[in-house]
């Protein structure tokens, strides 16, 4: 299949690019060259309308709410954060998936005193335990959470866990489940109408791909 | 910090040369067109009562609204972040006509926080509003006005965005969702999430039939999306029904006007939906991420003003249409600028208020000013001659658009 408007579909590099691609390919699009082996931001692909944009995964709401790409593919984490406004989430692409939770050191005592969070995400630490009814410190991290609990810096910590892994090697472990996480395909609200016969075409293809792969099952 | 003074805040713009002139012409021109349509010009207050303000927007508007105290009286005051609901008050306290009354309006308006408008919180909102009649007619007289004005501002390959708030709002009170439930779904919907749609569903237990339309109105867009809703949707309430019908109405007279412009229906697209009740609209252009113009009706926002009366219309910001529209400068190109040596002769006076009244740009030297006509931007000199004072006409400048003063 071809498509009859130009797309540009903005992906993050690593686990999100590397999932999305089988996905991208049912939907017959493949791009030419990788962009862990290149530093290349723009990818052409086997189709001369579609190309990818390689960016930041927290850069990818804010590139497709402002139409620099039509489409692109976040984490639920992301978009979270980001608020979603001015976006069309339309399907779970069912890939990159881990789980949004609370962590700490085992058995420690809460004490009475207001919990210190460690996290990057603001947003969503913000609203899970607003909703738990508890007042709380959150304290803006970019990355290393696990070390905030261990040198004081911080009583729990809010982070996405895969395996548990990370958690476990730094002796901490997990609490509290606030979300399940899992990339999702955003869609530019003007592409979304001027362009509508193409993005259906590859909503349709990418959802159709989604049943069939069989990587994301579990 | 001392070496950042003339730093502007976030989002705030200053206009400069040419623009801001090139943006007064476009100004008149739009006002002008909407007094040809016989749309009166109002100019409401920069700052007003924070209730009048937000009344009838719902929480639209709060969140937007730069607040503060009154010293005078106590109260809160707010800079206006939308002309809407002013222009209401002055349609339903103010003028209390019995016959359909057709405003606009123009003015800066302030956000807290930036949205869709190109990132600006100041945004120069236009727009117009047609009270005292509710139906298909006044819905498109207001949708080709919203247009006319991007056609006149040269803004080009329009895509127009049709729905309509009641479909989802009859589809809410079918299904029985209370109002946290509503606005939960209301939510999931602006963003097609799927998924959390879905889960909603679920989660309130909607039956088989209601869950299916509720689904379906995710995917009601399209140009074809009215003849699928009249399919997806026939177990609707007869309210619903009569809302995809007066879509469709309003799609057919407005295709009669307008039969270059697409048209895509959004039947889950619910701009405004606290307070608009009828027809929702917007234009896109291509290369553009947002919307260019916005509007629809809100029969009900004149009630808390002491009058209701029905109600529709639509703004833009003038600052978007200038960066969207094409041939603007060629258009308001300035006049011939001239320069005038100093010189008390009363012939040159006489000779200047001459070009003046014939539409040129006069500037006068000033006595022991460092450079000349060039400089200025001048493409002509008045020369003194043997006849009188006589235009001589200038070297034309690489760059025209750059004075140095």
């Amino acid at each position: 299949m071809e498509f009859i408007d130009s797309l540009t579909i903005a992906l993050s590099k690593g686990r999100i690019f590397k999932q999305a691609l089988p996905l991208l390919a049912h939907a017959g699009i493949e791009p030419y060259g990788d962009p862990e082996q290149s530093r290349k931001l723009i990818l052409e692909t086997n189709q001369p309308r579609v190309k990818l944009v390689i960016i930041r995964a927290g850069d990818v709401p804010t590139y497709v709410q402002y139409g620099a790409a039509d489409l692109g593919v976040a984490g639920k984490d992301v978009l979270m954060e980001h608020g979603g406004a001015g976006l069309y989430e339309p399907l779970d692409l069912r890939i990159a998936r881990c789980r949004l939770m609370v962590a700490g050191v085992p058995d420690a005592d809460p004490g009475s005193d207001r919990l210190r969070i460690a996290t990057k995400y603001v947003a969503s630490t913000e609203r899970h335990f607003a909703a738990k009814g508890q007042q709380v410190e959150i304290i803006k991290l970019y990355g290393s959470m696990e070390l905030a609990p261990l040198v004081g810096l911080s009583d729990l910590i809010v982070d996405l866990v895969e395996s548990g892994s990370t958690l476990k090697a730094n002796g901490l472990v997990p609490l509290e489940h606030i979300a399940n996480i899992s990339a999702r395909l955003v869609v530019n609200k003007a592409a979304w109408k001027m362009k509508h016969a193409s993005v259906m075409a590859l909503l349709a293809l990418l959802c159709a791909a989604v049943e069939q792969n069989p990587t994301v099952r579990g | 910090m001392r070496e950042e003074r003339w730093l502007l805040p976030a989002g705030i713009e200053e206009i400069l040369p040419p623009r801001a002139q090139v943006m007064e012409c476009l100004r008149r021109e739009l006002l002008d067109l909407y007094r040809s349509w016989g749309y009166e010009f109002v100019i409401p207050p920069f700052v007003d009562y924070l209730d009048s303000l937000l009344t009838g927007t719902g929480q639209d508007l709060d969140l937007k609204t730069f607040k503060f105290t009154d010293q005078l009286s106590g109260r809160m005051l707010g800079a206006r972040a939308d002309m809407t609901p002013q222009v209401a008050r002055i349609d339903a306290h103010h003028l209390r006509s019995d016959v359909p009354t057709r405003l606009c309006y123009l003015g800066t308006v302030l956000h807290t926080r930036a949205d869709g408008f190109a990132d600006t919180r100041s945004p120069m909102q236009i727009g117009a509003e047609l009270y005292g009649h509710s139906g298909v007619e006044s819905d498109v007289e207001i949708l080709r006005l919203a247009l006319l004005t991007l056609e006149t501002v040269g803004i080009e390959g329009l895509y127009l965005d049709l729905g309509h708030v009641g479909i989802f709002r009859g589809l809410a009170r079918q299904a029985g969702l209370d109002g946290h439930q509503e606005m939960a779904l209301f939510e999931a919907l602006q963003r097609k999430a799927v998924p959390e749609i879905e889960a909603l569903i679920d989660a309130y237990r909607l039956d088989d039939i209601q869950a299916r339309m509720m689904l379906a109105l995710a995917a009601l867009n399209g140009d074809d999306a009215l003849d699928q809703a009249a399919t997806e949707l026939a177990a609707a309430d007869p309210p619903v029904r009569a809302a995809i019908d007066h879509l469709r109405q309003v799609a057919a007279e407005t295709h009669k006007w307008l039969p270059d412009v697409p048209v895509h229906f959004d039947l889950a697209e619910l701009r405004g939906y606290h307070y608009k009740t009828g027809v929702v609209f917007a234009a896109f252009v291509p290369g553009w991420g947002q919307e260019v113009a916005r509007g629809g009706r809100y029969d009900d926002i004149g009630r808390v003003f002491g009058r209701s009366r029905p109600a529709v219309g639509f703004s833009t910001d003038l600052n978007c249409l200038l960066r969207l529209g094409t041939g603007i400068d060629e258009r308001y190109q300035r006049p011939q600028r001239v320069f005038a040596p100093w010189s008390s002769d009363p012939d040159l006076q006489r000779e200047i208020e001459r070009l003046r009244r014939e539409g040129r740009q006069v500037v006068t030297e000033l006595p022991g000013q460092a450079k000349g006509a060039r400089e200025l931007g001048c493409e002509a000199r008045l020369e003194r001659a043997d006849m009188g004072w006589v235009l001589v006409h200038e070297e034309p400048r690489m760059d025209t658009n750059k004075h140095e003063f």
